[in-house]
Parts: C-alpha cells; structure tokens; sequence
C-alpha cells in the first residue's frame, strides 16, 4: 500500500494539516501536497479509468506528463473536468472526483469491454460503425457518447475571471530547473531583459531530488541561492506556476499562469495568459521519463522510477513497502537508493542490460541491493493493485523465471527531451542512437523574421543528461540567447556540476523483446486512450505506415496527455513492426499548448459585459430608458422598436408605422456610414466605385448610389452627398461603414495609388436623426432657424445651417416615402438635439420608431435593403435597379462581371412584390415551389421571398421576393409552401405596394 | 454650451490606476503631403507645436500634433476651437491636396493615471508598454483588447487612449477592470 513515510517531504510543511475530498471521502493532507502525493499518501492507488476498455488506472507520473490522473473539481460555477492531479497543489477544503466510471470507481460496468478488448482492436471504430449506416446515429453513436468521454462537462457559467498580459521581452526562459536557471543567470548577468517561467511552485526541477551538486552545495541550496541572485536583478523576471504553452512565429510565446487554482479563496483572476514577444525564446523544458512495454505495466502501482523517487522526496510518500525496479539505464538505480535510503525494500532491480557497472549501480549493489542483469518482467500480477512481478529473460520469449511479490514497480525506459516548444514553430529533430531519444537539432531552429533562429533549446531539454553537461549547455544557450537579443555584457563564469558516471542506456521497446502476443496485448503504451503494443502493431500489419496515421487509427497520444508518455515508446513500436529506422518513422507533430489551459484562460477579459465591444450612439441611453427592444446591427446595438406600455413588441412596431405615416416619427439613424471622399479625383473615384454617375452630381444635391464588388454582386448602398467640388459625403449601410472605408483605401493604396483621393471615415462624428411624416417641417419650423420649405429644400437637397439653435446639416432624403429629413449634427449635441425634437415635436405627434418600422416603411415603398434582398449572389440587375447603373460610363466596379453570360441569363430571379391572398405574411425566407421535382427527388423552386412584413398601411402581408421571370408575370398567383405543412399563396404585383407617384415625399 | 454631452459624461473610477474620463477635446484628422510648408506652418500655427517624427507625438497644453501614417497627422485643440482651425487649415492649404476634418465628437479620450498604469493598459494592449518601448513623445496607434486606440504617455504612468466615442463605455469599462487588481509587476 501506499503511505506517508515518517520523515522526508522537502517541499512539505507537515506542520500544516489540510482536508480534503476524494469521492466524498475525506481525506488529509499537508500544505506543499499535490492532489497526487496526498491521495497517495492516503493509500488511494486507484484514481481513474481508462478511456475505452475502463481499466483501473492508478498514477505514473508525478508531473504535467500524468495520463492518468484526471478529475472533475470544484462544484457549480466552480466545476471544471479533467484536473490533473499531479499538477494541482493540495488547498483546504478541496472537493475532487474521479471520472470515467460507472455506478463506482471500484466497481465500473464498463470494465467489461477490457474482456471484449480482443474484438475492439485498433481502428475497431472504423471498423465496426461503419455499417449498416442508419445504426451510427441511433445505436453506436449514443452507445459511444455514453461510455466514452472523461470528465462531465459544466452545467453552469464559469465564475471565476481570467485575464490576459502582453509582455515584451529580450528573452524568454520556459523552465525553471536548474538549466533555466543558469540560462537566465546568464542571459541576465548580460543585461538582456529576461522573463524566466516554471509551471510549478517551485524552482530547480527535479535536480534536488537527484541529489545534484553543483557549486560544491547541494541542490536545493544552490537553487536557493539562484533564485535569490536573479531576484535581485532588476532586469530578471521570475514567474512560478507559469507554463510555457506555445511557441509561435515573430517570437511570439504563449505561457499560463495559474494564480488561484491553488488558493481558490484569494481575489483576483483565476488564471493569467502571458501574450509574450521575445526576442529570443529558451526552452528548459527539461525531460520526460519513458515506460518499458512489458504486460500488465498499467496496473496501479506500476510508476516510472522518477516518479517513485519524487514522491519520497519531494513529498515523503512511499508507492509500496517493496518495489521492484526494473531498468535499461543507470538513472533508475536513484529510485533504488532513494527507497532503500527510506527504510524501503528493493527487492531486485531488473536491468534488462546485459552488463551495468556504472557508479549507481555499485553504490546501489553495496547497499545489499539484489541487481538482476538481462532480465525484465514477463508480466506484472495484481488487477486493481500490484501483488508480484514475474521475471523473464529479456531476451527471451518470456518464461517466467521467478515469481517476486512486491507492491509497487519503478519502471525506467529512459528519458525523453521534451522537445514541444522547440517543435511548435518548427524546430527540428534529431535522433540520438546513444540516448534513445529525439533532441533538438541546433543547426535547424525555428526561424524569425531575420532567416535566423529564435530558440534555443538548454539542458536536458537539448539533450544534456547529466547535471554537469545541463549547466554547461544551459549557459551557454542563455549567454548565446542574449547575445541574439542584443545584450552586451559579461556573463563571467557559469556554475558548475559534479556528475556520477553513468553507463550508457540500452534501447528496450519490448519487454521481453521475443513477448507473445498474448503478452503484447496486455502492454499499454498509450495509458488514457489504452492503446498497446499490439495494436500499434496491428496498424503497420494494416498497412499505416505514416506515423501521423497511425496515431489516429489507435488513437494512440490523442488523449488530453497528447502522448507525453507514449509518443517515443508509439512510434519505436511502429519502428520495429515496419522494420524501419526510429528517425526514419520520425515523430507526430509537437502542438501548442504544452497541457491543456483552460478556456477562460484563452478569453481572458472577454466574457460578460466585456465579451464584445458594443456600440453605442450619442442617443443610446434615451432609447435604453424608452422601451427599446435592441437588436444587433453590426457592432451597434439599434432599437427594434420602442415598446410602450403593455403592448407587444409587434404592437409598438405597428403603432410606429401608422404614426409615422400619419404624424412625426423619429429615426435614431447615426449609425450610418459616414465617408468624406475629397480630392481633385473624388469624382472619377466615385464613378468607379458606384454603378451610377456620381461626377455629374452638383454641390447641394444627393443622389442614391450603388456599389458592387468586381464580381458584379451588390455589396452596399446609399445617399451621396456632394459638398463642394472636390468633397463628397458617402453614407453606407450601418454593418459597411468599416468595409467600404476599407474597400475604398484598398483601390486607393493597390489599384489607383497616383489618384488624388483622400478618404476618411466621419461615421462616428454625427449624430443623425431621421425626421420623417406629414408633420416633419412643421416641427423643424417650430424650432426655428434654416429655411427648410420646399422652394428652399427641395428633394434630394442637402443643406448646412441651424435649427433650433444646433448646428446642422440637413438632408432632404427619404427611406420611408414620407416627408423627411435627415439631420446631422455634433455627436456631442445629439441627445440635446433628439431631446429637443421629442419636445417640441410633442404638439405633432411625435414618436420615435426602431428599425422594424424602418423596414416596413421601406418595403411598402419597394425599397431594397441590402442583406435582405441581397445576399451577395444578387447584382442590381436582379432588383430592377437598371435605372442605377450608368450606360454611359467606361468602366465600373462589377460593369464586366456584370456582362458575364450568367449574370446576363434571363432566368435569373427577379425583384417582385407579393401580396398574400388571405392577408396573411409570408413566412420569412420561405421558396415558392414550381411544377416537378429535381434530379434529387425534391420539388423545384421557382422563388424566394426575401423581405415580408405585416403592413398596417396597407392592412395585409407584403413581401417582396425574387420569382423566376417575376417583372413578366404579374397577377399570377404562386405557392410557399411553410413548415406546417400547409401552404400561403401570393399574388405576383409591382414592388411598389405605397404611394407609387412619391407624392408624399414630395411636398 | 449646455447641449455637449460627452461619451462617458465624466465617469472614473479611482484607485491605485484611476481611469478618467479626459473630457472635450477637439481632434483634426489632417491628410495630406506633411512635408510641404504650408501645412507645417499652418499646424504650428493651429498647436503651437513642432512637426513631430514618425510615430511622435508633441504636445502643449491641450494642444498637439500626433503622427498617425506617413500621410496623416491628428491635431488635438480645445474642443471649441476645432471647427476654426480647420477653417484655418482650409485657408492655407487652399489649391493643394489635402483633407482636413473636425473628428473631434467620433472620438473619446480617456486617461489612465498612477502606480501600474502601464500593467493595467498591458493587460488589454498588444503594444510594447516598457519605457523604451513606448517612451514619452510616441503616440502608439493599436488596439485596446477588440478596438482601435492611440495611446501615450503624457508624463511617465499619466496615460491617454483615445478611443471611438461610440466604444468609450468598452474602454473605460476594459481598463476599470483591469484596474480593479495588481498587474503581475513586471512594467
């Protein structure tokens, strides 16, 4: 069983008591705990189950690598899946649960597709659901959802906060070991500025648990006395609990921090996203331990030998009373001495090399400790627990030669560089036959903006596996990191270290390497998605020889580890099934982030109020107080309607047409496009950009212009004013306001660069009321000023002045087919000037309207609105809008798309009005269905409508639609169906369904 | 004059960083050949200040010059004094190529003010914010999280941002929250 041990625990305060729960259960723990070595400690080996065949899994690992140990935590607001324990410290009253099982972590059903495992091999997915097709969305797919999937998604909000921190930097050092800690004394002794992060609470990695010396002081004093000198640098940045997550091109580094998660009481945000640019990135990622394949490697209790070893001192927890190692290099002897040192029995090491006599393993041998050579394990026994260890030949096929009772297995395959940042912004690899490992290749780093690398890898992480060779190199990556940064100074002399000899590691991808199936399909390599040795195997049998392939067949490093573990032992199996080189398979690709952050982390402030930026008029919290139902336009938020009293929204919509069209309505129309176009060119610009002639227009006057895009569709719409004769103002749609500033600098800057032209958007600079309805003038007239009369202002006019007392510009233009003005004033003067309006307009009937109204009023004049009638397959062709496009000019945006046969093919949908036969409206985007069906069996269409109202002018449905040869057909009668089934028929009339001779806007 | 409602009527928070609404100001966006000496002189006569260098900014009172592309300067006046000094603009340039207009209600001005005002700005800012990196005398045109903004330092950690007067309530409400907690100490 697992235990606290009476003494040890460096990172321990054993004075401070903390309860906790696993399952309900309550359990205790101390300050300096992770989740893991306190349930450990509790003798809770059983953690989790796996993924597919809900295998009892217990931990491997003690760091970010753990596949295993994963949780749901917290409750409510506070509930997140897929904690992982081994990186989540111990706080008072934390609540966590395992996952993936049902109705117990003991007892699990779905253990019982383990003894169905020889008929859900590699790819059984694939394989099996494939067929008959109907059974997937019914049967299978539901079966899966509910058995498979870790953690239980949240059910409510997340309620913590996150945020975000750019950061410049000259270097950025990811890991805080020793290596990063002597790349950062480097870089910051050569006065580079420096930001140095490790994702855990503590610096030095895992040298102090090795016992390094380094200075002639032991580990954890020389990293004392480290961290103490970098602090005291002003340039130098220590961040602990901030992982390194991802290394992107210009420099750009992503890192996590996790500033609560440990004290869930304190303010503040949860998590913080460091958006870093570097100049120069290190990465001292350190190294990653690799499992041997032998049978039964994931029973609980079986550990990799460092993990063993950081347990008992880091935290003072034994895995078991006797553990067995078993090796294929020196390092694993550590975890032997460690243990012995600990009152522990080591019954054997099983060195699967067929000689071992570096310094460990004598130290080791002195301490009286059984060193079993060329041996390995033919299969673990136990099935939630470690009860033995059968050893075998590792040479042989595995007959088993002696049976060892023990509970816990150390197991050391050798250690992997964690090459991720290197890898993420396309680092390359090499293999390294002495260590069995992929290392960063120095020659071919990622690349800046300069052509030359902007990595560099230091320490274990670049390969160097002793002490003395990773503050070697991880000062000289540090020196060198700064130097490319642009520092100058000494770095003076790097820290040295005292190394035992180690011999070399020998390659084992199979223990035994002869192993019979039946052994080879009890071998995990991937622990979480239970991926083993003989289904990696059964891939390459197949014919996957990609290794990318592979992975997604098996499913092998695709869980939420992404093959931390399993990623090297993967691939060496694929090696050896397609009896290829190891380098020659090569790696699957390295992608950002590290270990999963968290989602909040990635929205940073961007959540709530604060999700998007909401845009808001100078009148914005009069119709917030008025009754306005909003709705989004673009970026703005534009009220719908003003709802008074009890009555419905569709009411209030209703009111606002027939008072507009019978008195005074009010448009809050700021959010209009703005565009002041000026230069000696302006008018041969605008002739390109709109289909109509806008250089003949005179100052004073307006003129309705079209713009299309160069494939002829019609891309936004509008009043052009001009004012002199190099100004004019373009208005555009409220959502084209930043896209036709855009479109038009792009011609300007790419196309007609030598045009004197300047554009600049004045959107937001005006607050514009729309005055509109038989009582407009009367009211501009009671305020007083301008002459605003017909003989003064006659349609399509446009004129500066005041009116009751503000400064204006008034335009005599009508979207709604009523007598209407539209004022520009001041943005600062809007809410006076549209409180002004409300006041005197009192005596005429006033009301504001919302954009339904607008909209209304639009389409009982046949009025088209971009985004309704057009959804950029429509050119101004389609919409009757002939009279708009110049005959006369050479050359327009969209003139020769517009030519195009297809845009030319009479059967094209045409613009027409419809008018219901019952009164009713038109369901909105519904089709008129046409005589037979298509070649896939559903009736043909024959029309859509693409705008339909209730108009109360006219007491009925209106809508408007494009119909097959609709101008050619009036008075017919045509048919959409609707959802229910039934069907609205339509009669086919003139778009125009109000006022056709404009005489209401004319007056 | 009672009718000018500013975008955010006034509103700070104080604390540590205090974000502050900055008032009226009347801000000119000018287009045109900047080095030609009619449009130099009439700036200096408009502001009172020098041309500024690319990316710089030169400053005088409420008044200023900011470069914002190799084509465009923003002159900041007193807000009742913008619609004369395009007028003046006008004069002078009169005959040649060029754009001059009063932005001054589009937009939105903001101060972020005291101890941590950089961290709080870096915590919703892509720019480089080390003294070095944005130093006294630049005008940096970026975003503040979603939106353009010009930032710069009038004084050491007395920041302005100038916003769209239609997004100043995201600003303010971007930087309050910011605010609201210490930056990592870093700036």
């Amino acid at each position: 069983m697992s235990t606290r041990l009476a003494t040890a625990g460096r990172l321990l305060d054993r004075a401070s008591t903390m309860e906790f729960t696993f399952n309900g259960k309550r359990m205790q723990g101390h300050e300096g705990d992770t989740l893991a070595s306190a349930l450990l400690a509790n003798d809770q080996m059983l953690v989790g189950r796996s993924f597919k065949y809900h295998r009892p899994r217990g931990l491997v690992a003690s760091g970010a690598e753990e596949p295993n140990g994963l949780v749901n935590m917290g409750a409510g607001a506070f509930f997140e899946p897929n904690q992982r324990i081994t990186t989540t410290e111990l706080f008072e009253g934390l609540a966590a649960e395992s996952q993936n099982h049902w109705p117990s972590l003991e007892f699990d059903v779905g253990a019982v597709n383990a003894k169905l495992s020889r008929f859900m091999p590699a790819g059984f997915y694939y394989k099996m659901f494939i067929h008959p097709r109907p059974l997937w969305k019914h049967v299978y797919e539901p079966f899966i959802r509910k058995a498979a999937g870790l953690g239980r998604a949240p059910t409510e909000m997340d309620g913590s906060s996150y945020e975000h921190f750019y950061a410049h930097v000259d270097v950025l050092i990811t890991g805080g070991g020793i290596a990063g800690l002597a790349a950062a004394l480097a870089a910051g002794r050569a006065g580079a500025d420096v930001l140095l992060v490790e994702q855990t609470a503590h610096w030095g990695g895992r040298a102090p648990v090795d016992g390094a010396q380094i200075d002639g002081l032991d580990g954890d004093t020389w990293v004392k006395e480290t961290v103490q000198a970098l602090e005291s640098m002003d340039n130098v940045t220590l961040r602990n609990r901030t992982m390194g997550t991802g290394v992107y091109d210009h420099g750009y580094a992503l890192a996590y921090e996790r500033l609560t998660d440990h004290a869930p009481d304190q303010d503040g945000p949860r998590h913080r996203l460091w958006r870093i640019r570097a100049r120069q990135i290190v990465t001292a990622t350190g190294s990653i331990e690799r499992p041997l394949s032998f049978a039964g490697n994931d029973i609980p209790g079986v550990m990799l030998a460092g993990a063993v070893r950081d347990y008992a001192v880091n935290f003072g927890v034994s895995l078991g009373d006797r553990t067995v190692v078993v090796t294929n290099n020196d390092d694993a002897y550590r975890t032997a001495i460690t243990l012995k040192d600990a009152g522990l029995d080591v019954p054997v090491i099983l060195d699967a090399r067929p000689t071992a006599d570096g310094s460990l393993v004598q130290q080791a041998r002195e301490m009286g400790i059984r060193v079993a050579l060329g041996k390995g394990i033919a299969h673990v026994n136990g099935a939630k627990r470690v009860t033995g260890v059968s050893i075998c030949l590792q040479a042989g096929e595995g007959s088993e030669i002696e049976e060892i009772a023990c509970d816990a297995v150390a197991m050391s395959g050798g250690w992997s560089p964690v090459v991720h940042l290197w890898s993420h912004c396309g680092g390359k690899l090499i293999w390294d036959d002495a260590q069995s490992h992929f290392r960063p290749d120095a020659s071919r780093p990622p690349l800046g903006a300069d052509g030359l690398g902007f990595v560099v890898p230091a320490g274990a992480a670049n390969g160097a596996m002793s002490t003395a060779e990773v503050l070697v190199d991880a000062f000289q990556a540090g020196a060198a990191a700064a130097k490319a940064a642009g520092a100058t100074g000494k770095t003076g002399r790097g820290p040295t270290g005292d190394t035992p000899k180690e011999e070399p590691m020998a390659p084992v991808w199979l223990m035994p390497q002869g192993a019979s199936y039946k052994l080879r399909s009890k071998m995990w390599l991937d622990y979480q998605n239970d991926v083993k040795v003989s289904d990696v195997q059964l891939a390459a049998r197949e014919g996957y020889e990609s290794v990318e392939h592979t992975k997604r067949y098996t499913t092998l490093g695709m869980a939420t580890d992404q093959g931390k573990l399993s990623n090297i032992n993967g691939l060496a199996t694929l090696a050896g099934a397609l009896n290829a080189p190891i380098p020659a398979v090569g790696t699957t690709t390295f992608r950002p982030p590290y270990t999963p952050i968290s989602m909040g982390a990635i929205g940073g402030e961007a959540r709530g109020e604060l999700f998007q930026p909401l845009h808001k008029t100078p009148m914005h919290d009069w119709h917030d107080a008025n009754g306005a139902d909003w709705e989004p336009v673009g970026h703005w938020r534009r009220a719908y309607a003003f709802v008074r009293g009890a009555e419905t929204v569709e009411q209030a919509v209703q009111r606002e047409v027939t008072n507009t069209r019978e008195n005074l309505g009010l448009l809050d129309a700021s959010t209009l496009g703005k565009l002041i176009v000026r230069g000696p060119d302006a008018g041969k610009f605008l002739d390109m950009l709109y289909t109509n002639m806008m250089s003949t227009l005179k100052p004073g006057r307006c003129r309705y212009g079209l713009m299309c895009t160069e494939n002829g569709f019609l891309s936004d719409d509008g009043v052009v004013a001009r004012i002199d004769d190099d100004t004019f103002l373009c208005h555009t749609t409220t959502g084209g306001a930043d896209r036709i500033y855009a479109h038009m600098e792009e011609w300007l800057q790419t196309e007609w660069w030598d045009w004197q032209v300047y554009v600049t958007n004045v959107t937001e600079q005006f607050a514009q009321v729309a005055v509109v309805g038989p009582n407009a003038r009367k009211v501009l007239e009671k305020l007083g000023g301008m002459d605003v009369s017909a003989e003064a202002l006659s349609f399509m006019d446009w004129a500066d002045g005041t009116i009751g007392g503000f400064d204006c510009r008034v335009y005599r233009i009508s979207f709604s087919g009523e007598l209407s003005f539209e004022i520009a004033v001041p943005a600062s003067q809007g809410r006076a000037f549209w409180d002004a309006l409300l006041e005197a307009g009192a005596e005429f009937g006033v009301m504001p309207y919302g954009t339904e109204c607008l909209h209304i009023m639009r389409a009982e004049k046949g009025f088209i609105m971009i985004g309704d009638e057009t959804d950029g397959t429509v050119i101004p062709q389609d919409l009757g809008l002939h009279w708009a496009i110049s005959k006369k000019k050479d050359d327009f945006l969209g003139k020769r798309a517009q030519e195009r046969d297809h845009m030319t093919d009479p059967t094209r949908w045409q613009l027409v009005g419809l008018e219901t036969t019952d009164g009713s409206v038109i369901p909105d985007g519904a089709y008129a269905v046409g005589e037979g069906v298509n070649e896939n069996g559903q009736r043909n269409t024959q029309g859509r409508v693409t705008s339909t109202y209730h108009s109360p002018t006219l007491g009925r449905g209106i809508a408007m639609g494009l119909v097959l040869h609709g101008p050619d057909r009036m008075g017919e009668v045509i048919e959409f169906p609707k959802v229910d089934g039934t069907s609205v028929k339509a009669k086919i009339v003139n778009p125009v369904f109000f006022d056709p001779e404009g005489e209401k806007q004319n007056v | 004059m009672s009718n000018v409602t500013s975008a955010l009527n006034g509103r700070e928070v104080t604390g540590v960083t205090t974000i502050r609404e900055g008032g009226f100001r009347g801000m000119i966006t000018l287009r045109g050949d900047l080095s030609n000496a009619n449009l130099k002189k009439v700036c200096k006569a408009v502001t009172g200040v020098d041309m500024p260098a690319q990316r710089g900014v030169n400053m005088h009172g409420e008044s200023g010059l900011a470069w914002m592309s190799p084509d465009e300067l923003l002159l900041l006046v007193p807000h009742d004094a913008a619609d004369e000094s395009v007028a003046k603009i006008d004069a002078a340039l009169n005959g040649t190529h060029y754009l001059a207009v009063n932005v001054s209600d589009a937009r939105a001005l903001i101060t972020v003010q005291g101890k941590g005002a950089r961290e709080v700005l870096a915590r919703v800012c892509p720019a480089d914010l080390r003294a070095s990196g944005l130093p006294k005398g630049e005008m940096r045109r970026t975003r503040l999280a979603q939106v353009p903004t010009a930032i710069w330092t009038q004084d050491g950690d007395d920041f302005a941002v100038i916003c769209f007067r239609s997004v100043a309530g995201y600003v303010f409400d971007l930087l309050a929250n910011a605010a609201k907690t210490p930056g990592p100490g870093l700036l």
